[in-house]
């Protein structure tokens, strides 16, 4: 009875907030240039940073210090969760193995994905793609050999050494930055020529350090998760 | 474009309505807590469609840039400002969605159920409190058994 009765409050909230939305939506232009800022930093983007990716640009040079919040905000999470998940010292996982077909499939995708993430880090400046992107797909090439191989140990070490450092880097370039172009994060070294490999300044370097910083975290988050699903472990727990 | 830019966007928006309604229901009504983590992602998505759709523009461009390299080139660009935005919110929606599964882990590993009543009611035992009043804290929208435990001992 109170079960039906929370079903239809629910039902009948929903109803009002999805009427509301679409009356709000309804008034909204669509298609249109609804702000300023987008299209004069997409008429000046190039000019300032030297970045064809525009996405880049915006994400690096004029929300850089947004960007350096996110990655602490991924870092907190990730710090938060391995702390709930109760770290590295906890048995090791003893997962029965995976199929042939993604135990195979697994050693033939590693090197692809690796060339795959490096390439869509380095050239985030230039074309669709970025530090962020490139470090989920990296993460990936590390996490498909843990699906194919569960009772293998993890380097907890390693993946936490790479993220440390590469948020130090952030942070350095930004302080460089404040050194020798008077704020923080400015892009330094040049704009460049638009579409080289090495052009937009430090962009590229902060997103090898995005890139890295991402896929280790992902990679190390994954890992603890998969390793705290074992139901062996979950045993010995309760 | 093969579609007229006001269906499309018509489309879009009605698209960010569903998610959204989809994923508070999901919040709301089911009282497993893995529904809820992914209602909450559903959530996430609709907002984060709502955002990119916000910054079309009609027959523009993606906003990169190619040969010859120049803004003028390239003529109308969609908005890079949403779609940096959303950048950020799909990666920070990556780390609530780990840390929401790691607890989900953890209560499934002490708890051995993941129905936020079971959860709770255990609670109620554990904690020696009054099983009806945490099980009135379980009953709020997506409650966490901490929440719930503490809506027991502030109870009078």
């Amino acid at each position: 009875m109170k079960g039906n009765a929370r079903a239809f409050a629910s039902a009948l909230f929903l109803i009002g907030l999805g009427l509301m939305l679409v009356t709000l939506f309804e008034a909204l232009p669509f298609g249109g240039a609804p702000m300023q800022v987008g299209q004069a930093i997409a008429g000046r983007a190039l000019e300032d940073t030297g970045a064809t990716n525009i996405v880049s640009a915006v994400l690096l040079a004029y929300r850089g210090l947004d960007t350096l919040g996110e990655v602490a905000i991924l870092f907190v999470a990730a710090t938060a969760a391995g702390l709930v998940l109760g770290g590295a010292g906890r048995a090791e996982a003893q997962g029965t193995p995976a199929g042939f077909i993604l135990r195979a499939a697994a050693a033939l995708l590693f090197p692809f994905l690796l060339v795959l993430g490096a390439y869509i880090v380095i050239h985030g400046h230039l074309t669709p793609g970025g530090g962020f992107q490139g470090g989920a797909i990296l993460a990936a090439a590390f996490f498909v050999p843990l699906l194919a191989h569960p009772a293998s140990p993890v380097n907890h070490g390693v993946a936490t050494v790479v993220e440390a450092f590469a948020g130090a880097v952030f942070v350095v370039i930004g302080l460089a930055g404040l050194v020798g172009g008077g704020a923080f994060l400015v892009p330094l070294l040049g704009a460049g020529t638009p579409g080289d490999l090495f052009s937009a300044g430090s962009l590229p370097l902060l997103y090898l350090a995005i890139g890295l910083k991402v896929g280790s975290e992902l990679a190390g988050l994954m890992a603890r998760i998969a390793a705290a699903g074992d139901p062996a472990r979950q045993g010995g727990k309760a | 474009m093969t579609m007229d830019a006001e269906m499309l966007g018509k489309a879009l928006y009605a698209g960010a309505v569903c998610l959204v309604l989809l994923g508070l229901y999901g919040m709301v009504v089911p009282r497993n807590l893995m529904r809820i983590v992914l209602g909450l992602v559903l959530l996430e998505s609709g907002v984060n469609l709502f955002l990119v759709a916000a910054g079309f523009r009609a027959d523009a461009a993606a906003p990169i840039l190619t040969a010859p390299f120049t803004a003028q080139a390239a003529g109308p660009l969609v908005d890079p400002v949403p779609q940096a935005l959303v950048l950020t919110a799909i990666v920070i929606g990556v780390g609530v969605l780990a840390l929401g599964l790691a607890l989900v882990v953890r209560v499934k590993e002490a708890y051995g159920t993941l129905d936020t009543h079971a959860v709770a009611n255990r609670m109620a035992r554990e904690t020696g409190a009054d099983p009806a009043v945490t099980a009135a804290g379980a009953r709020t929208p997506g409650a966490l058994p901490v929440a719930a435990g503490r809506t027991a001992e502030d109870a009078p």
